[in-house]
């Protein structure tokens, strides 16, 4: 086990200097940030220290050490745009993120799941292949489309649901959350849908395609033998098997869904991560580019690590091997 | 049959209804067995057996269907019982084992919550009034050290471990009867041993009456006490196990009991049955191993009808085989 | 379009061939295809989408890049509304005064075009190292599926904002964006499959014969590849759309003067709150239209081409 989780710490190590060296490369060497940060009308001098007080005179791989280096410490400079560090800025447009793919993530699992095993038991009926049909019409939407629908319809058209923002928030141990207040439950639910239909799709196929291998089992059949409830072979039986692979695709899917609500975020003005993105591309604000690329691909890089060994966790065959090897 | 049966299964008759056509894997069975006795039901694949051990337990699946006869269960018919009827008798009354020990067990339950989950779906009793049960279980069986093995996952077991637990599992709620679905057949021979031992000890000493599928004749010759041979989902012949072994009627349990090497044939041919065995998709109208039969007549394109022979036995042939013929 | 371009081949090898010959793999192919009247459907709608993009120019009622024609007088006139020039905008106008219909057709051809385009490339590049990897196999393998196993650990679109956020915009620099965001799911696709092929004894007997290693590979091995890489493709060039319209929207890919289905979407989208719902709902509609009917004949090819699958 600790030999496992070693090799993939080692693993996520690599991965995350490479990452950081293609962003570096391609943000700091295609651009130029004097550029950005000198004034037209400054002089040569003014220009030069700037060059040097930003380390652009040294040689690539310094220039690279010494980003990493302050990368390290949390330092990823200031926004040109909000004068503020860069990773303050996206931290505290995290929890809005957060909350939103949570949310998501919810809707997706508890609607899904059920919709799933549903069309697995019963492949053959009327409701189970329009929920087919309705997953495969889920893969094909484009999101930021349905999320323009879904304004149009409940906003504008129906006038049930606010567009845009999170509403009013209250402080959750010190983070604000939307989905305490009334107003800002309201808020969340058109986004959080939105966001959600992909995965949902996604659960309802992962679900069927587990029921439809998994009830056939010689397994279940004991079970029945043994007098169990139908209740209790799907709610345990079938489910604990069909959930091995709906957890690990849903822990990788969830930074998934933190990339994914980029588009959400920009539809539905949610003040997030992914709308600080786009803003700051919008702006050229190269450092909160930067943070915001590298913050993101370190957390999926962190839930690649969590669902294997979470994985390793629930299926208890996987652990055995592991231990073994 | 003073008594009644424990089971009496009469003409029954299980089809699948699939698009190629109605496969009749059942196709009228009878047989009974009684308290604490072992009935051997013998045949090769594809004979029905597993369809009508599936069938007791109400568990054919679509597209299968129970079409006809009776299964009388202490005198209760169990076809066309509620579900919820057979819920309650299925694991409590009437047990099964199913043939492939690595996939009885489900593999992410440990199985004390396999265990205890059995009784409490039966019996309102606590956890640990389960648990201790399903010790005993164990230990019955013969599984060393329960309590720890209890907390285990099955792929920490070995495939006649697993076997064990899946007798064990069946004991629980001791059950009237069993059905035993080849449940050695996966096995290593010493393990298989051990286990019909200690099965016909369990049966002895408890009364439990016993179905043992199988296409194995030795087995049925050291633990049954009955024997049913079926081909091609008929009873073609039934009656004591040494009667039946020693002095076969139906040309096709000679050529069973032919094809079993044995030591006195040693240097000479197998005997072997020629053919194949019929689809199922379509009988012909008489009798099934009428074309792989030597003794066939145009009088087999008649079906023959389960006859009562000398000595409680029945024979379903038109030209049974007089003692010596083997 | 590989897909779909090969549907329609089969579609004419199996009908020029006399029935009388009895079944062509070809014709069973068609006949399982066409037992799913959703896909049938399905592959009517692809091959429609088809025909408007290549025909575009011949039947779009206006041309919506003329800047001479295109008036800022005719903006946003409601579907059915008449332009200065006389036609009729069946489905409106945007905000520059374009018919939508034009607008529309041009849009699908770019983002079609896109989408396809970025395929055969992804296709090309994906495949090589796929063989290769199976080929050769040690440390070749090794390097490309462990570059392929991290890339695939990330969302598409999480590389393909990495890419343009450092890139700009640009349709080079969309396709170089779609292209290194697929390529890896065509070569994990073709060694798997190739894995399989390698052990197979015709290998061998082509190996014996001497022919050189490209033969073998791209001559015998990858034809025996092809059918999970069709449904791969298939499933590719719709997400590469869909990809496309997304980055599109954000404003990350197409420049404004290339207007994709995607574009079109995110400029109806400001006239969304005053209720011109026009000019962002019928390009979604002909998205979708088009990502739908391609993934379900994907589907199906997936269901008929799986060996696994066949009963």
């Amino acid at each position: 086990m600790t030999v496992f989780v070693i090799r993939r710490l080692l693993q996520a190590a690599l991965v995350m200097i490479i990452m950081s060296l293609l962003v570096f490369g391609g943000v700091f060497l295609v651009g130029d940030p004097v550029e950005m940060l000198v004034a037209d009308d400054a002089d040569q001098a003014e220009r030069q220290a700037i060059i040097k007080s930003m380390g652009l005179d040294l040689p690539f791989y310094m220039q690279y050490l010494r980003f990493i280096g302050n990368a390290l410490q949390g330092d990823m400079g200031n926004s040109f745009v909000f004068q503020e560090p860069a990773m303050e800025l996206i931290l505290e447009r995290m929890p809005a993120t957060f909350e939103l793919a949570i949310a998501a993530l919810l809707i997706a699992v508890v609607i899904g799941i059920p919709l799933g095993i549903y069309a697995g038991l019963k492949a053959d009926s009327w409701m189970s292949k329009t929920i087919m049909t309705a997953s495969i019409l889920g893969f094909s939407v484009p999101t930021f489309w349905v999320g323009i629908m879904m304004i149009l319809f409940f906003a504008v058209i129906l006038g049930w649901l606010p567009s845009t923002g999170r509403g009013d928030t209250v402080e959750l141990f010190g983070i604000p959350v939307s989905f305490l207040t009334l107003d800002g439950l309201q808020h969340l639910i058109l986004p959080a849908v939105n966001l959600a239909l992909f995965k949902l799709s996604m659960v309802i196929r992962l679900a069927r395609a587990g029921t439809r291998e998994v009830v056939h089992q010689d397994y279940i059949k004991f079970a029945r033998a043994k007098g169990l409830s139908t209740g209790r072979i799907i709610g345990v039986h079938l489910f604990k098997n069909i959930m091995i692979p709906v957890v690990t695709v849903l822990g990788l899917e969830f930074g998934g869904l933190i990339a994914f609500s980029v588009v959400t975020e920009t539809v539905f003005a949610w003040p997030g991560m992914g709308k600080l993105l786009i803003d700051s591309i919008g702006f050229l604000d190269r450092p909160v580019i930067v943070a915001y690329l590298l913050f993101v691909v370190g957390l999926f890089v962190f839930i690649n690590l969590v669902v294997d060994v979470l994985y390793s966790v629930l299926d208890p065959r996987v652990r055995l091997q592991e231990v073994k090897s | 049959m003073s008594d009644q049966a424990t089971l009496e299964v009469r003409n029954l008759q299980t089809h699948f209804f699939t698009k190629a056509g109605v496969v009749k894997a059942v196709n009228d069975v009878s047989f009974s067995v009684g308290k604490g006795k072992i009935l051997g039901l013998v045949g090769e694949s594809g004979s029905g057996k597993t369809v009508t051990g599936f069938s007791i337990l109400g568990l054919v699946d679509e597209p299968g269907r129970v079409v006809g006869g009776e299964i009388l269960y202490r005198g209760e018919n169990l076809v066309g019982a509620s579900q919820e009827r057979m819920r309650q008798l299925r694991g409590n009354n009437v047990a099964m084992i199913f043939q492939d020990p690595m996939m009885t067990l489900n593999p992410v339950l440990r199985i004390d919550t396999q265990m205890i989950e059995a009784i409490k779906a039966h019996h309102k009793v606590t956890d640990d009034e389960a648990r201790q049960r399903a010790r005993d279980a164990l230990g019955q069986v013969g599984i060393p050290s329960p309590d720890e093995r209890l907390k285990s996952y099955p792929h920490q077991f070995s495939g006649g471990m697993r076997q064990r637990v899946a007798i064990a599992i069946a004991l629980l709620n001791k059950p009237d009867l069993i059905v035993a679905d080849e449940p050695t057949t996966a096995l290593d021979v010493t393990i298989q041993g051990q286990i019909l031992y200690e099965v016909q000890k369990l049966c002895a000493e408890t009364g439990t009456a016993m179905i043992w599928i199988t296409h194995d004749l030795s087995v049925v010759a050291g633990l049954a006490d009955e024997v049913a041979v079926m081909y091609a989902g008929r009873v073609v012949e039934a009656g004591k196990v040494d009667d039946v072994l020693d002095a076969p009627m139906h040309p096709y349990t000679a050529g069973l009991i032919g094809s079993v090497p044995s030591r006195n044939a040693r240097g000479k041919r197998l005997h072997q049955i020629p053919g194949m065995t019929p689809s199922l998709l379509n009988l012909p109208e008489g009798c099934a191993f009428a074309a792989r039969c030597n003794y066939a007549t145009a009088a087999c394109e008649q079906p023959p009808a389960l006859e009562n022979a000398a000595g409680a036995r029945q024979i379903r042939c038109h030209h049974p085989l007089v003692a010596e013929a083997v | 379009m590989t897909a779909v371009h090969d549907d329609t081949n089969v579609g004419g090898a199996g009908a020029a061939k006399p029935i009388a010959e009895g079944e062509t793999p070809f014709r069973r192919f068609l006949n399982d295809y066409a037992e799913s009247k959703v896909a049938v459907g399905g592959a009517v709608g692809v091959a429609i989408v088809l025909l408007i993009a290549l025909f575009g120019p011949w039947i779009s009622p206006t041309d919506p890049y003329d800047l001479a024609s295109v008036t800022f007088m005719d903006n946003r006139l409601h579907p059915g509304g008449t332009m200065g020039s006389g036609v009729t905008a069946m489905l409106g106008t945007d905000g520059l005064g374009r018919d939508m219909v034009s607008a529309m057709i041009y849009g699908l051809r770019i983002s079609l075009g896109v989408g396809i385009g970025s395929g055969i490339i992804a296709l090309l590049i994906g495949v090589s190292f796929g063989l290769c990897a199976a080929y050769f196999g040690g440390k070749v393998d090794t390097v490309i599926m462990r570059v392929v196993d991290i890339q695939l650990s990330f969302p598409a679109i999480l590389i393909a904002l990495v890419l343009l956020a450092t890139l700009g915009k640009g349709i080079d620099k969309i396709i170089v964006a779609l292209v290194l965001v697929q390529w890896a799911y065509y070569a994990r696709t073709v060694r798997g499959s190739a894995l399989v092929e390698r052990r197979r004894e015709y290998i061998e007997a082509a190996t014996c014969l001497g022919l050189s290693k490209p033969r073998v590979i791209f001559g015998h091995m990858l034809p025996n590849c092809l059918p999970p890489l069709i449904v791969v493709a298939t499933m590719q060039v719709a997400h590469a759309i869909l990809l496309e319209a997304t980055l599109s929207f954000l404003g990350l890919g197409l420049p404004v003067t290339e207007p994709s289905l995607g574009l079109l979407i995110a400029n109806g989208f400001e006239y969304m709150m005053s209720g011109e719902y026009w000019i962002s709902v019928y390009p979604g509609l002909a998205l979708l239209f088009t990502i739908v009917t391609i993934n379900v004949v994907g589907d199906r090819l997936r269901d008929v081409l799986n060996p696994r699958l066949q009963k």
